[in-house]
């Protein structure tokens, strides 16, 4: 590199003074990483996943060009975390936006063909006077897998890796000894009433093709093959049984349906347009809950926002006074609920809340049964109550730093003009600390709006709206209602639904911040 | 002219005086106190309540017992308490040295797509990524079918998507102080032959260690509190965080288990607490930037 070169590069990093264990550190951490990639990079392509695989060698490509060149100095600090966003943050969201399209969730996994496999497979029976084989059950860590001895010669196989020849068998017994793998005995198969239901589930197929059919055993020592009596046809994209003579056709729905309207329980993921979002905003039992989910996350974010605040503001005014002692003791105690982790406050109030044994029924409430987390508007207070709790304090400490921040002189220029206290504060100090605490607002309506935490852990979004599907409750806001619906964690998933609602909540919270945008004018500050 | 001289009638307008304008804010004072306190007072008194169910929980501090402490350690509390650390420490700190580099680059490097970076970094931050929880699922089974030691049910993969939103607020918030570091430093540096590493290293990152700290505890913090995201990745007992375990304690067995629930949440508040307290003051000016508790 040329002396004037040197001198252009305005960020300016001398070459003279190159620490040459921090070189050689770097060199060291690329190394690694380039290992790792590479690693990734190989494993990708076995497995073959094509777009895996393209981030991996783009992300490697860009380390090492940021890292070894000269001219990308800002990109040396910012790739790590760049990287890190743009696959954990940015992908995600376009891939929510994918799903949103399609209709993944429970019975469309996978592609056709794996669709297919899984037909074959519940087709199966043992094929009539098929011979049986020698067999042993074999494991290597938690995978089990058969040997089976055919012609002289030892097969090994799992429930994903077909079999395969790794030896030869000169007496034509189950083997007792495989390379690589350790043969499970008799006895220990029979004393383990799991490792028995295992086996008996096991099935390892003869081949890639799945119409060649699979190896099964009932006895743990001889394994039979077991054929479909499903006829895949790719040409016409039909399923037939043949035992009953049923005709399955792939759907644009991304399932196999006979003509009486039947369908094969596995399907596979199609692209199915706006049918999600249509879903959201006509099906009639998804509507009327989720409209009342809906508005109530609305109220539930501006309540969120505005009554801790004015708590909060109220207290800052009456505890900004000099003449208070031990006023940092009294902030200090105040603060506290803020500085107890949410989820477990939550958990905490569901177990004071709770109608039959809480403290709250028990001691305030003179033993009465008042049923807190039962009742839908019980449990809207309830749930409020708690977050004003959580907050106040947020707002407490927020308004006191925009008191003390209140420019001294535009209040003594108002007391010499003569305005009163009320006057003062009216026209001065509110307006100063409003227009100082609004963008706070604005964000932590945002924030509400998304507050799964507490929702979740106090009750569940419930109680329960009457003939919702979905499980979803009278305290669910849209994000739990989400959770609900996505299935993730129980029930049926429907994660193309559940993603059509994410998108949709996206947009919301997009238009949001972009007012909120506007009004904190961030932009400007770096200029 | 000492008080006690003062006529009676001027000592009584005095104190009346005193009463409204300041003692009426410590009466109101004890309202909020308790408000505040209860549920912390009450969550104390059952972790000592050896009988350690819901209803028993009631009687404030009529028993005195450990036992709730000592049975933590029959159950995956410990083991729970652990991966939390882990998870949480490690993505602080990967947080902070991340937003630290950004911060660090678009606070001292003039590069074209500065701002369109900056710009974009606020946007993105806007969009919770607890909302894309499906495609996180989903991705990450797809992941874990190539790689499984970034697939479901794994630490590093829940400590990846957390610092997947490392740059967003706390790049702003370290901007901001990055730029109160003035800049003669880095050039005087530059004059004695450091390099842009050194200065980094040697003299920047000492001199910001107070927004390095806030950081890291706001990272810990909101990645202590998350359940969504911790509960989906992990799926196996042994490997969740405080959050997804005792939250199935309590939603499950809320009246047998109660007494665990309050003396887990007291050993795992208290760090926490301490740190906050102490860190205070930092804490309101970084939450003043923008962020919010999580």
């Amino acid at each position: 590199m040329s002396e004037a070169h040197e001198e252009k590069t305005t960020t300016g990093y001398s070459r003279r003074g190159w620490n040459g264990w921090g070189f050689l550190v770097k060199l060291l951490i690329m190394a690694v990483v380039n290992a790792v990639g590479l690693m990734g990079i190989l494993s990708a392509f076995n497995a073959g996943s094509w777009v895996i695989l393209g981030f991996a060698v783009v992300l490697l490509a860009a380390a090492d060009y940021v890292y070894f060149s000269r001219r990308a100095l800002p990109l040396k600090y910012l790739l790590p975390g760049l990287a890190f966003m743009l696959m954990f943050q940015v992908f995600i969201f376009g891939y929510t936006g994918y799903i949103a399209f399609t209709n993944y969730g429970a019975g469309h996994v996978g592609s056709q063909q794996l669709a297919v496999n899984a037909a074959l497979q519940q087709g199966e029976r043992r094929v009539e006077n098929s011979p049986t084989v020698p067999l042993s059950v074999v494991q290597k860590g938690d995978e089990l897998g058969f040997a089976i001895v055919q012609d002289g010669e030892v097969l090994v196989g799992t429930a994903d890796e077909p079999l395969e020849v790794v030896g030869t068998s000169a007496d034509g017994k189950a083997p007792t000894e495989v390379d690589g793998w350790e043969v499970i005995g008799r006895r220990d198969l029979l004393s383990s009433q799991d490792l028995q239901t295992q086996v008996v589930n096991l099935r390892v197929p003869i081949s890639d093709d799945a119409t060649d059919g699979s190896i099964r055993t009932r006895d743990g020592s001889t394994g039979s093959i077991y054929q479909s009596s499903m006829e895949w046809d790719p040409d016409a994209q039909t399923i037939t049984d043949t035992e009953n003579g049923i005709v399955y056709r792939a759907t644009d729905q991304g399932t196999f349906t006979a003509d009486d309207g039947t369908s094969l329980t596995t399907g596979w993921i199609v692209n199915v347009g706006f049918d999600n979002f249509m879903r959201l905003f006509t099906d009639p039992t998804i509507v009327s809950p989720l409209a009342m989910v809906a508005l109530w996350t609305v109220v539930w974010a501006i309540l969120s926002v505005l009554v801790p605040f004015g708590i909060g503001l109220l207290m800052a005014f009456v505890y900004n006074d000099e003449r208070i002692r031990g006023r940092r003791i009294l902030r200090t105690l105040f603060i506290l609920p803020y500085a107890f982790p949410a989820f477990m406050s939550a958990l905490l109030y569901r177990g004071m809340f709770n109608a039959e044994f809480g403290v709250i029924n028990e001691l305030f409430f003179g033993g009465a049964n008042i049923d807190w987390l039962g009742n839908p508007w019980l449990a809207r207070l309830a749930v409020l109550f708690v977050n004003v709790w959580l907050t106040y304090p947020y707002y407490f400490l927020v308004c006191t730093g925009a008191l003390q921040s209140l420019p001294a002189s535009t209040l003594e220029a108002a007391a010499l003009d003569g305005a009163n206290r009320y006057r003062q504060m009216t026209s001065i100090i509110l307006p100063l600390v409003l227009v100082a605490t609004a963008p706070l607002l604005i964000s932590s309506f945002a924030f509400s709006f998304n507050n799964f935490t507490v929702i979740f852990m106090f009750n569940d979004g419930g109680p329960a709206i009457p003939g919702a599907p979905y499980a979803l409750g009278a305290t669910d806001i849209l994000i739990s209602a989400i959770w609900d619906i996505s299935g993730v964690n129980r029930g049926v998933a429907d994660y193309g639904l559940a993603s059509a609602l994410s998108v949709i909540v996206f947009v919301i919270v997009g238009a949001i911040s972009a007012i909120a945008f506007r009004q904190t004018k961030k932009l400007e500050e770096f200029a | 002219m000492s008080a006690d001289t003062l006529p009676e009638s001027r000592t009584s307008a005095r104190r009346k005086r005193w009463f409204l304008e300041v003692g009426w804010k410590y009466i109101f004072a004890v309202f909020i106190l308790f408000y505040a306190v209860f549920p912390l007072i009450y969550i104390v008194s059952a972790s000592l309540n050896p009988h350690g169910s819901l209803a028993a929980s009631n009687s404030l501090f009529t028993v005195f017992s450990l036992d709730n402490f000592k049975a933590l350690g029959e159950t995956s509390y410990w083991t729970w308490y652990a991966n939390t650390l882990i998870i949480g420490g490690s993505a602080a700190i990967g947080t902070v040295l991340m937003g630290a580099c950004a911060a660090y680059a678009f606070s001292r490097f003039r590069f074209s797509g500065r701002r369109v970076g900056l710009t974009t970094l606020l946007i993105v931050q806007m969009f919770p990524q607890a909302l894309a929880f499906v495609a996180i699922f989903l991705m990450l089974l797809a992941i874990g079918e190539v790689f499984p030691v970034l697939g479901l049910n794994s630490k590093l993969s829940l400590i990846c998507v957390y610092l997947g939103g490392a740059l967003g607020v706390n790049t702003f918030l370290m901007y901001g102080f990055f730029n109160t570091i003035p800049i003669e430093i880095d050039e005087s540096a530059k004059i004695d032959g450091a390099s842009h590493a050194q200065i980094f290293w040697r003299l920047i990152m000492p001199l910001v260690t107070p927004i390095l700290a806030v950081v890291a505890l706001l990272a810990f913090i909101s990645s202590f509190g998350d359940y969504i995201v911790s509960k989906i990745i992990l799926v196996s007992e042994d490997n969740w965080t405080l959050a997804v375990g005792m939250y199935q304690w309590v939603s499950n067995q809320l009246t047998s288990r109660w007494g665990l629930f309050a003396a887990g949440a007291l050993l795992a508040a208290v760090p926490v607490l301490v740190l906050f307290l102490t860190l205070q003051r930092y804490i309101v000016g970084g939450l003043t930037a923008g962020s919010v508790k999580g």
